[in-house]
């Protein structure tokens, strides 16, 4: 019996095995074509030209970058300071009412989010700043930053409620205020909670695709805030259906898809190591 | 308006007879059909007339382009590839067939806000290759001009781009999966231009004239409005059909299904 | 003393943010899901949720986007539970070598952190092509069974490691064997924890569209699900699928926002029944 539950422990690990094994057979006959510097650093992405197609995925990389980055400085900041409002500040009856409400919102489709902002907050983003479209980075770090939100707000929450009691209560006793005690006590007690909380919320904005489809553009161009671009997730969503099998352009895309994979199992490394190293044993 | 028109249309149809055999109403099965996203209310239409026909079988579409959806049938991964261009060379050297279901055409579109009546070809070309780049440059209103267009590999991107000749130097400033989509975008935004199967084209965008031709059925079956292509369903020329499969593909083809094209927009050929 | 003055105005600023932030947050989920609601209940109608669709009569009805919501999360769940609940007991009763379950649990941990489309197009070229499903609710499903499995995995291991030791140290003490004692005492005393971490990953299987696109295809028409083929054959969109069509392929608004509206209620739903399962004790 034993040996069977070993052979199901073991399913996740050959899952992930195979995984990485298809993307990277996949993904390395196009970058060899294409030539990994041409690839990484090729500023042109044109998949389908007939005599000369180009496989540049910069554009696409620097804004997932960007993107990542600009959602996880809207949405941590935000999602830092309500995690203390109803972890610390709120009245108890109030934060009994919201912490549920906000981690169910955790569990929205993000088809929906795309779906608001693409009806809601293009527009509105076209007719203040006067473009031609509203279709931008912008509005897919919005979309992303209030995506992560939820995620971010629960695990920092569930953080700083862990931070034992003493500690606040002899911070108050020394003559600290509340908030001093929230932000220069709890808080760093709860490092390594916040720190999961961030590395999530790069991770679901690295990968979110079906949200950002809908209100980025979909052009790739070299990232700028109010420019239409594409991202690593969006590049392969838009072109997987058409591409034909066995042809290049099916290639690239899985290149693109082994780039991300990479991508995210760096990013998830070194965010774990310099942000939950810190923390004492 | 439609809704009336079908009783009579039927009962016409019944009476004059239609072409092609009648497919056995006890027929079971499943028909996947995969490939252009132009052809998606064509295919609602014809599924939907097909199940009065024979209940028992499931027509399935995938809107996944015409590029997958040849490459789909020849690998055998589905029925019937549908594609909205011609057959490219390799292609049909593969042992691609293809049948010819309905006409259409690629439909200039933008804002019905946007007081806009009519584009050469020449400024056409201009507008998508980022020439043109605001409204006043075309006496039409202000503001930035937003090009939407489709991603590579569409074939009404294709069908588009070669017929304007403007292929390989398009300045996007969106980027669409469907034509459904260019045409929502554009309905909903008064800086936009796209282009999209006039099948799609409903009374949410104002269709464009190409040197002053309009885009009506007339003048597709003609030839005189210069952006048209047909819709095609492909199979495997050397493979044997399904019954259901080569039932449908019949049914598509006859006179009786051209009745059906109407409703979704497309032209009987 | 400037220094009074200077503690003073911070703590005015660290007493305001977490109340801005709260606020923001607030704000924010409460204009999404106010949006949603406001566009998409005009829309719904209990014909909608009970037709399907059809063009020659004029009518719109996402009844077998239901269904087909319904047979996913069925079979997704029929092939994660076994796998996942088989290497939870593994991870937590069986003493595993620290290696291996060291590598389980870093496999799970990414597994649960890749991106969607990195698993819709693994998916699609595993299930779809290799193995013969084509595009399939099937293939969609198995799919989403390996995204699922970390989750499963997650929370029956909280649940089993909740089960008091005397419990296990009664049944050995009676000559149970290890086996005998997992199926008999710790597995039951559990079922709780297990169900809501079904209805966890029933969730995450409602909320995903990149992989269903991908390898479910997009018909919206009523499967056949009457024969063993008809289930295996059968290709539709489920729920979030559909949103996706009705707003981007159909620019069908009123539609997409119904479906948005279905799913707002289906996610509350699930949300308060594991909250339910799981707190009963």
């Amino acid at each position: 019996m034993g040996v069977l539950l070993a052979a199901c422990a073991l399913a996740a690990v050959v899952f992930l095995l195979l995984i990485a094994l298809y993307l990277i057979l996949a993904g390395l006959p196009a970058i060899r074509k294409a030539g990994l510097g041409e690839f990484l650093l090729g500023t042109v992405w044109d998949s389908t030209n007939a005599e000369a197609p180009r496989f540049g995925i910069l554009p696409m990389l620097l804004t997932s970058l960007w993107g990542a980055a600009g959602a996880v400085v809207l949405g941590v900041p935000v999602g830092f300071f309500t995690a203390v409002y109803l972890a610390k500040a709120a009245p108890r009856p109030l934060a009994r009412v919201l912490r549920p409400a906000v981690s169910l919102l955790a569990g929205i489709p993000s088809v929906v989010y795309g779906l608001v902002g693409m009806c809601a907050l293009v527009p509105a983003l076209r007719a203040a700043l006067d473009l031609p479209a509203g279709d931008s980075l912008l509005a897919a770090v919005i979309v992303l930053a209030v995506m992560i939100l939820p995620s971010v707000i629960d695990l920092t929450t569930t953080a700083l409620e862990a931070v034992p009691r003493e500690y606040e209560e002899g911070s108050l006793a020394l003559g600290a205020t509340e908030a001093e005690t929230w932000l220069r006590v709890s808080a760093p007690a709860a490092r390594s909670g916040i720190a999961a909380a961030v590395v999530l919320g790069v991770g679901r904005a690295l990968g979110e695709a079906m949200a950002i489809l809908m209100v980025a553009g979909n052009v790739p161009n070299m990232p700028g805030l109010l420019r239409s671009v594409r991202f690593l997730t969006t590049g392969i969503a838009i072109e997987m259906n058409y591409a034909s099998p066995g042809s290049l352009q099916r290639q690239a895309l899985f290149s693109i898809g082994l780039v991300l994979f990479v991508f995210i199992l760096l990013v998830n490394l070194l965010l774990n190591r310099t942000l939950k190293g810190r923390k004492g044993a | 308006m439609q809704k009336r028109f079908l009783p009579v249309l039927m009962l016409c149809l019944l009476l004059t007879g239609c072409g092609g055999r009648e497919p056995p109403a006890g027929l079971q099965g499943t028909v996947s059909t995969d490939g252009s996203t132009s052809m998606a209310d064509v295919m609602a239409v014809l599924q939907e007339a097909f199940r009065e026909k024979c209940p028992g079988v499931t027509v399935n579409y995938s809107g996944t382009g015409s590029g997958a959806g040849v490459e789909a049938a020849l690998s055998g991964a589905c029925d019937i590839g549908l594609t909205s261009r011609e057959l490219r060379p390799e292609e049909a050297a593969q042992g691609a067939a293809a049948h010819l279901i309905a006409l259409d055409a690629v439909a200039v579109v933008v804002n019905p806000c946007r007081p806009l009546e009519d584009l050469s070809l020449e400024r056409l070309a201009g507008i998508f290759t980022g020439r043109i780049t605001t409204w006043d440059q075309l006496g039409c209103g202000e503001g930035p001009i937003a090009v939407y267009g489709r991603e590579a590999g569409s074939g009404t991107r294709t069908a588009f781009e070669d017929l304007a000749g403007v292929a390989d130097r398009c300045a996007y400033t969106n980027i669409y999966g469907s034509t459904g989509d260019v045409v929502g975008s554009v309905a909903s935004n008064p800086n936009a231009i796209g282009y999209a199967s006039l099948a799609s084209a409903g009374e949410d965008v104002r269709t464009v004239k190409i040197g002053s031709v309009p885009c009506t059925e007339d003048t597709v079956r003609s030839g005189d409005y210069p952006l048209r292509r047909p819709f095609l369903m492909v199979t495997r020329r050397d493979a044997r059909l399904g019954e259901a499969a080569s039932a449908f593909l019949d049914f598509a083809r006859s006179g009786e299904a051209a009745g059906y094209l109407s409703l979704a927009g497309a032209i009987a050929p | 003393m400037a220094k009074g003055r200077r503690r003073r105005a911070w703590n005015l600023l660290a007493a305001a943010l977490p109340r801005l932030g709260a606020l923001v947050t607030v704000g924010l989920l409460a204009f999404v899901a106010g949006y949603v609601l406001w566009r998409g209940l005009p829309g719904l109608s209990w014909a909608l949720l009970t037709q399907e669709e059809s063009v020659l009569h004029g009518q719109v009805g996402i009844a077998p986007c239901i269904l087909n919501t319904v047979y996913v999360i069925a079979v997704s769940l029929a092939a994660a539970l076994p796998l996942g609940v088989g290497a939870a007991v593994y991870l937590t009763e069986y003493a595993p070598r620290r290696r291996l379950a060291a590598a389980v649990e870093f496999a799970a941990e990414t597994l649960s952190g890749l991106p969607s489309i990195l698993y819709a197009m693994v998916g699609s070229i595993l299930f779809c092509t290799v193995l013969g499903l084509q595009k399939s609710l099937l293939a969609g499903s198995l799919t989403l069974a390996i995204m699922t499995l970390p989750t499963v995995i997650r929370a029956t291991q909280e649940s089993l490691k909740t089960v008091p030791r005397s419990y296990r140290e009664g049944a050995l003490g009676l000559g149970a064997g290890k086996w005998r004692t997992v199926r008999t005492v710790v597995l039951p005393s559990s079922v709780r924890g297990i169900a809501a971490g079904c209805i966890l990953a029933a969730g995450r299987v409602v909320g995903e569209s990149a992989v269903l696109l991908y390898t479910a295809g997009l018909s919206t028409a009523m499967q056949d699900f009457s024969s063993l083929s008809g289930l295996v054959k059968a290709s539709g969109s489920t729920l979030t699928v559909a949103l996706y069509v009705y707003a981007k392929e159909r620019s069908d608004f009123t539609t997409a926002f119904a479906v948005a509206t279905v799913l707002l209620f289906l996610t509350v739903l699930l949300n308060l029944t594991a909250g339910a399962v799981g707190r009963r004790r």
